[in-house]
């Protein structure tokens, strides 16, 4: 039984508004000239074109915001014992649903990235989770590719369904839309679109089309062993880092960078504990009470990211790399550094000199 | 709750210690009756309100902010409010590009005997916020999306051709790298290596390379993709001996780091050549059609004013007046500020244009004060925080020590607030008041497209207009915020009683 749905342009942006009423509908938005992942009210929802568009930034923040809330925190004196205070704690772990709409499927891929540290283990982190689970992924497939994508490099390609709940597909007339997980499906049979198996070679002949259009590949199988053998070699790092500004455009644009700071903000009668992105490109990143820095240096930080990237967590979780070759760090920087110069550089180099 | 709530406005007073806490308390001895809106923060001069006290305070939601210090030749310490006045002046000349009254600030002088003229401060000041009436809170701010459009002329002609002296440049580069150039300082230690740029990854692209051998120069390009202010880099090679290829707006970054000792004369040697102009990315990609537009482009040829893109084996054209930078198209000196080695023909001068203002500051100025908040406040909500102008700027040398960074004191939260963003790119603007040699590679950099050059542009035009000064043109010079004068030629006193 195939899942797939056809919807005209007209009858998707009538869907759209529909889960817009019930749902947080977020999609690509322009913003000035960035297109942003931003919440869209029915009334707004005049024409699909900006929703398919490309995100300058990655749709992460939808289940990890830049910065969130974990605890708030208010003391009141106690009329009866003066000499102490009351403490109240809140912790909001509110999700409202949400329907996300228009990420690539490299995009989708972020978030099983994601899954891994925040859900899986010994332990899970609520507010995540409660997001995650309360969010549906309606995916794009790419219909071409970019100059700086790879995501056939790390394990994929522009019609990965994975991490998805609902992937479409641009056609002739409109779009064919599929469900994948048992979440999308439910969602796709509220919209009543028309069963469009005899379009199925449409879709594929798309997808082909698009995977085509991609760059060449490169087999990144060895990278976790051979950029951990680098560790060492600093003139590699450094001679690679020339260029690098130590921005964290890269980590801030990223939809697998993952890593948090957690601070204080407002007054110890009054404040929040909050949860916000955290950069490795920034040397506070490592920067310890004693005033050493482990990483004062923005090779080892480079190090530490591409590391992470390609070497670390592919050797936790079963070789999967925590990059989805969205190519917006590629895009995005402000000295063109490629990613994908540093790893296959870190891989190519590696062989000779052990010899 | 207090019988005033709602009644009372907040304004915040930096007062001196030595005079003008002095006069509030001559005032309250003679039991002189006076508004109590204002809460009073005593400081040990005026000399050491900074002005980002009062941007904080006034981003946050104070109604005024009034600094008061010792009269002018009165100061305890002999000059620290000759230096408040010019930083002070120059505060109040800025704050309306952010959409902030600058009647809401003032600063004035009252010495500790002078307890009925300080009450007259205080009451005119709080009537006069009082008729303002409490200032407009950011987050009730509907924010606005639209940015600047309007593509000014060129003073003189840009090109994107090939420049015919390049080859003649890396045979420059060549040689000093081989044998160490003579030069004015007669340093004659060998060159570590060259800054300059190649091609990037995409045909749009450049990116910065460090060239150590002759193979890198021949790698070497210059043209409209050489984007980046190379400057930056300069500052974390001091002591050892480099190159740098530059244009001539970044050869002002090399002269102000001069200027402000950041880097040594020896130290560095610098490669010109006459620029016909740079180009921005985005406007290319904009002038594609959208089909093509994400695609990769195949190749880029330049010939006079016009540029061929070809992308999916078709041919597109693009004019210089479509895709210059902005800062390109008013720029009237082509040959470099500073040079050692200047190779090729000059480009001809021109007179700078009659309406200096960029395109950004030309539509803010037409904006209300309202309108501007709306603005900035729709700008900087797409702001990620990376910082990326922060460390594209050439001129922001404390690097891993910036002031925003530090959690005690506390500049900023970690919040994703709009003020917060904000004040960031006001501490980035107010530290580089005087300094800014005007490349705007802190926009460039902007992965969001924030127009946060123009927060710098609006100091770099006050103080001209104040002090007649221009950053990154003499190495001798001194920044006007690092000196004084008695009398100052165009900061009139301020008198509030």
């Amino acid at each position: 039984m195939s899942d797939f749905r056809f919807a005209t342009p007209d009858a998707l942006l009538g869907w759209l508004k529909t889960l817009s009423n019930s749902h947080r509908l977020l999609a690509p938005k322009p913003e000035g000239p960035a297109t942003l992942f931003r919440p869209w009210k029915a009334e707004e929802l005049t024409d699909l074109e900006p929703l398919l568009r490309r995100a300058t930034a990655s749709p992460k923040g939808a289940v990890l915001p830049a910065c969130e809330t974990l605890v708030h925190f208010t003391a009141t004196k106690d009329a009866d014992k003066p000499a102490s205070l009351n403490a109240t704690l809140e912790a909001p772990c509110e999700a409202e649903p949400t329907v996300l709409f228009g990420g690539r499927p490299c995009d989708a891929r972020g978030f099983v990235v994601l899954d891994r540290p925040y859900l899986q283990g010994k332990f899970q982190d609520p507010y995540y989770g409660a997001r995650r689970a309360a969010t549906v992924i309606i995916t794009q497939a790419c219909p071409s590719a970019r100059p700086v994508c790879f995501c056939h490099w790390v394990g994929s390609h522009p019609a990965d369904s994975e991490g998805s709940d609902i992937l479409f597909t641009a056609v002739d007339g409109g779009f064919v839309l599929e469900g994948i997980s048992d979440k999308g499906r439910a969602l796709l049979d509220t919209a009543g679109f028309a069963n469009a198996a005899d379009k199925a070679d449409e879709v594929k002949a798309a997808h082909d089309a698009a995977t085509a259009s991609l760059p060449p590949v490169c087999d990144l199988q060895d990278a976790p062993a051979k950029v951990a053998a680098r560790f060492t070699d600093a003139d590699f790092w450094t001679q690679e880092t020339v260029k690098c500004l130590s921005c964290g455009a890269c980590t801030y644009l990223c939809p697998t960078c993952q890593c948090f700071t957690i601070t204080d903000e407002g007054t110890p009668l009054d404040g929040r504990r909050i949860r916000s992105w955290d950069s490795c490109m920034s040397p506070q990143f490592t920067l310890e009470t004693s005033g050493h820095n482990p990483r004062a240096e923005k090779f080892k930080r480079m190090r530490n990211r591409i590391g992470h990237k390609f070497s670390y967590y592919p050797q936790t979780y079963d070789g999967a790399f925590s990059c989805v070759g969205c190519g917006r760090c590629v895009a995005s920087c402000p000295v063109a550094l490629d990613i994908r110069h540093i790893v296959t550089a870190a891989c190519a180099d590696n062989a000779a000199e052990k010899e | 709750m207090s019988v005033l709530t709602g009644k009372e406005l907040r304004i915040v007073g930096f007062l001196c210690n030595w005079c003008s806490y002095g006069g509030a308390d001559t005032a309250g001895t003679a039991r002189a009756s006076q508004p109590t809106d204002l809460r009073i923060i005593r400081v040990p001069c005026s000399g050491r309100v900074n002005p980002l006290f009062v941007l904080k305070a006034l981003i946050n939601g104070a109604d005024g902010v009034l600094v008061s210090g010792c009269h002018p030749r009165d100061c305890h310490y002999s000059s620290g409010n000759f230096y408040a006045r010019r930083r002070l002046e120059l505060l109040k000349e800025y704050l309306p590009i952010i959409g902030i009254n600058p009647d809401r600030f003032e600063y004035t002088w009252v010495s500790a005997s002078e307890g009925q003229r300080w009450k007259n401060v205080v009451t005119t000041f709080t009537d006069r916020i009082h008729k303002l009436g409490p200032a407009p809170k950011w987050k009730d701010v509907t924010p606005r999306y639209d940015l600047p459009t309007e593509l000014l002329d060129f003073i003189r002609p840009l090109g994107c051709g090939e420049n015919p002296f390049l080859p003649d440049l890396k045979q420059a580069i060549k040689d000093a790298l081989a044998t160490p150039p003579a030069t004015e300082s007669g340093d004659d230690r060998p060159l570590e290596g060259v800054l300059g740029w190649k091609r990037g990854y995409d045909p749009l692209k450049a990116e910065p390379v460090f060239m150590r051998t002759p193979e890198e120069v021949d790698e070497l390009i210059w043209g409209p993709f050489n984007v980046h202010n190379l400057a930056n880099y300069l500052p974390q090679y001091k002591g050892r001996k480099i190159g740098i290829v530059v244009k001539s707006c970044d050869s002002k970054a090399v002269v102000e780091l001069l200027a402000e000792n950041l880097i040594r004369r020896e130290d560095v040697v610098i490669f010109g050549m006459g620029c016909n102009g740079t180009v921005s990315e985005g406007r290319i990609r904009a002038k594609l059609p959208a089909e093509v537009r994400d695609l990769p482009i195949e190749a880029v040829q330049g010939k006079g004013s016009t540029m061929t893109l070809t992308v999916a084996g078709k041919q597109y054209e693009a004019s210089m007046q479509d895709i210059a930078q902005d800062k390109c198209r008013h720029c009237p000196r082509p040959n470099g500020f500073i040079n050692d080695i200047f190779v090729g023909a000059e480009v001809a001068n021109a007179q700078p244009p009659a309406d200096g203002r960029s395109a950004a500051l030309r539509f803010l100025d037409a904006m209300s004060l309202e309108e501007r908040m709306s603005f900035w406040k729709g700008q900087m909500e797409r702001c990620i925080r990376c910082y990326a102008c922060r460390s594209a700027c050439p001129m922001c040398v404390c690097r891993d020590h910036c002031v925003s960074d530090s959690r005690d004191p506390q500049w900023l939260t970690q919040e994703d607030d709009v003020t917060q963003k904000l004040f960031f790119q006001l501490i980035h603007a107010q530290h580089l008041a005087g300094r800014c040699t005007g490349c705007g590679e802190c926009q460039r950099a902007c992965p969001m497209g924030i127009p946060v050059f123009a927060l710098k542009q609006q100091f770099g035009r006050m103080i001209g207009k104040i002090f007649g000064y221009a950053a990154g043109v003499d190495p001798k010079a001194t920044p006007p915020l690092l000196t004084y004068k008695v009398e100052e030629a165009n900061i009139k006193e301020r008198d509030l009683s």
